[in-house]
């Protein structure tokens, strides 16, 4: 089966991009995916959009095991290629729903070229609903509450070891069928007042 | 799409070719992730010289898009002749809106100015930057810098500001001065003045640097803290000016100075063209300015 790629490829990779721009300058924002592409793809419309909008022969990606069927057809529409290990990509693709996260197996980047870290796209069944995390950070006024159902279970504490390798670590971007979400390294989540 | 193939066949949305794009875009997206670092990117040749602003003109065609509304302004005017062709080459390239404007824009590139008008949280400033590296006049070496960032060893830039006080009595740079972005790393905010500096603090808006000829960029997400290096018993002081603008009367706007004769003659005016403008159109006049309808007539 292939898939179809962007009708219009140079305004809806920038609607895509701009989309994922604004969703990292504003962490834990709801932010309206800019171009959908591919219903029948196991990555959904949204992050095959962000795949075929940053993805090309110059970087790597990886698929958690779910989502292995995509590889032929991302290579197919960017002349991205599967990495041979999770830390040798620049952009990882994670279905929440079914697959397991470690943050630590992506690559981190080094203390001298901290963005040579992997940018891991999350799909989650939904942005709202889930149980409240206050975060603060760069980009946002005061705190900011995220409300993803669905997270693993030591989740708070991935991002904890995440922000600990700070200015190195990894960058979040999770996304649902219509919506995208960042969650930038520089993003810390606040332990719950009690 | 159809509007911008008529305003110039042959030529992709913005000029950029889409890979170059997805380079920068990819660029941007670890500059904001790492707030004040400089992420190093394949900068392209552009249609204009380095130092023309060849860094920002490349971030702002990646992130253009057709309803963007874009403004260029150059040491704060909009009708230099800088900001002016960098203005028309988008509008050319990329068929979008522009204006003077600083409250339409969505996109404002800037050279060497942060715009009088407080930034909305819409809104993108792109600066074009010379020399992304603050360090680099202590220290040539590209090796030696990137290690300093990494140990965020800034110790080199306060004997730099501490040599100043002990021959001015004063911190004496009055530009591109230095600033810590997010706790963490050492930035050069590209040659603003330093009366710029307290803008950049908890701005509202997205700030993106593109460096051409070094081949760098780095960015300010929106509320982001950004403090001036100082010390405790040298605060930083933004500039201040003695007199108003001449022409608006404004007291609270970084202010050019224009050479009127060859007998001394000297006026100060906003570096901000449209913030002035916007002031006499309001009914403030300098005491060298004249009431606009008056003007008109």
């Amino acid at each position: 089966m292939s898939l179809a790629g962007f009708p219009n490829p140079v305004l809806d990779q920038q609607a895509a991009f701009r989309a994922v721009m604004q969703a990292l300058s504003e962490p834990g924002c709801i932010v309206q995916a800019g171009a959908l592409a591919g219903e029948g793809s196991p990555l959904g419309p949204v992050a095959r959009a962000i795949a075929l909008s940053l993805l090309d022969f110059e970087v790597r990606f990886s698929l958690s095991s779910s989502l292995a069927d995509a590889e032929g057809d991302i290579t197919f529409h960017t002349g991205s290629r599967l990495a041979s290990r999770l830390d040798e990509a620049e952009f990882a693709f994670v279905d929440l729903r079914q697959d397991v996260l470690d943050l630590g197996s992506f690559a981190q980047g080094t203390p001298e070229y901290p963005d040579r870290s992997t940018t891991v796209i999350l799909r989650v069944e939904s942005l709202t609903g889930g149980p409240s995390l206050k975060i603060r950070g760069p980009g946002i006024r005061g705190t900011r509450e995220l409300n993803i159902p669905g997270l693993p279970t030591d989740f708070a504490l991935q991002w904890a070891a995440n922000a600990a390798r700070s200015p190195l670590g990894v960058d979040l971007i999770f996304v649902t069928n219509e919506a995208v979400l960042g969650l930038p390294r520089s993003t810390r989540i606040l332990p719950e007042a009690r | 799409m159809s509007r911008t193939a008529e305003n110039y066949r042959g030529y992709n949305f913005a000029y950029l070719d889409e890979q170059t794009k997805r380079m920068i875009r990819r660029a941007i997206l670890k500059a904001i992730a790492i707030p004040g670092y400089q992420v190093p990117f394949a900068s392209r040749e552009m249609p204009m010289p380095y130092g023309w602003g060849t860094g920002g003109v490349q971030v702002t065609a990646a992130i253009l898009g057709p309803s963007d509304v874009l403004k260029v302004i150059d040491q704060g005017a909009d009708d230099t002749t800088n900001a002016v062709s960098i203005r028309q080459f988008f509008e050319k390239t990329a068929g979008v809106e522009t204006t003077t404007e600083t409250e339409k824009a969505t996109v404002i590139q800037t050279r060497h100015r942060i715009p009088e008008a407080k930034l909305q949280g819409h809104q993108v400033l792109v600066y074009q930057v010379p020399i992304p590296e603050p360090l680099r006049f202590l220290e040539p070496r590209e090796t030696e810098t990137r290690t300093l960032h990494a140990l965020a060893e800034y110790g080199l830039m306060h004997v730099r500001l501490y040599e100043d006080i002990a021959q001015h009595g004063h911190i004496a740079k009055t530009y591109a001065y230095p600033v810590l972005v997010a706790d963490r790393y050492v930035m050069d905010p590209s040659p603003i003045p330093k009366f710029d500096n307290p803008k950049m603090d908890d701005c509202a808006a997205l700030q993106l640097f593109g460096a051409g000829r070094e081949k760098r960029i780095y960015a300010i997400p929106p509320y982001t803290k950004v403090v001036s290096l100082d010390f405790e018993d040298h605060p930083f002081e933004a500039t201040k000016f003695e007199q108003p603008c001449a022409l608006c009367g404004a007291t609270d706007s970084y202010l050019d100075e224009v050479i009127t004769d060859d007998q001394g003659g000297r006026m100060f005016v906003c570096s901000d063209t449209h913030h002035c403008e916007t002031r006499r159109c309001e009914g403030h006049v300098g005491h060298l300015g004249m009431p606009v309808t008056e003007a008109a007539e």
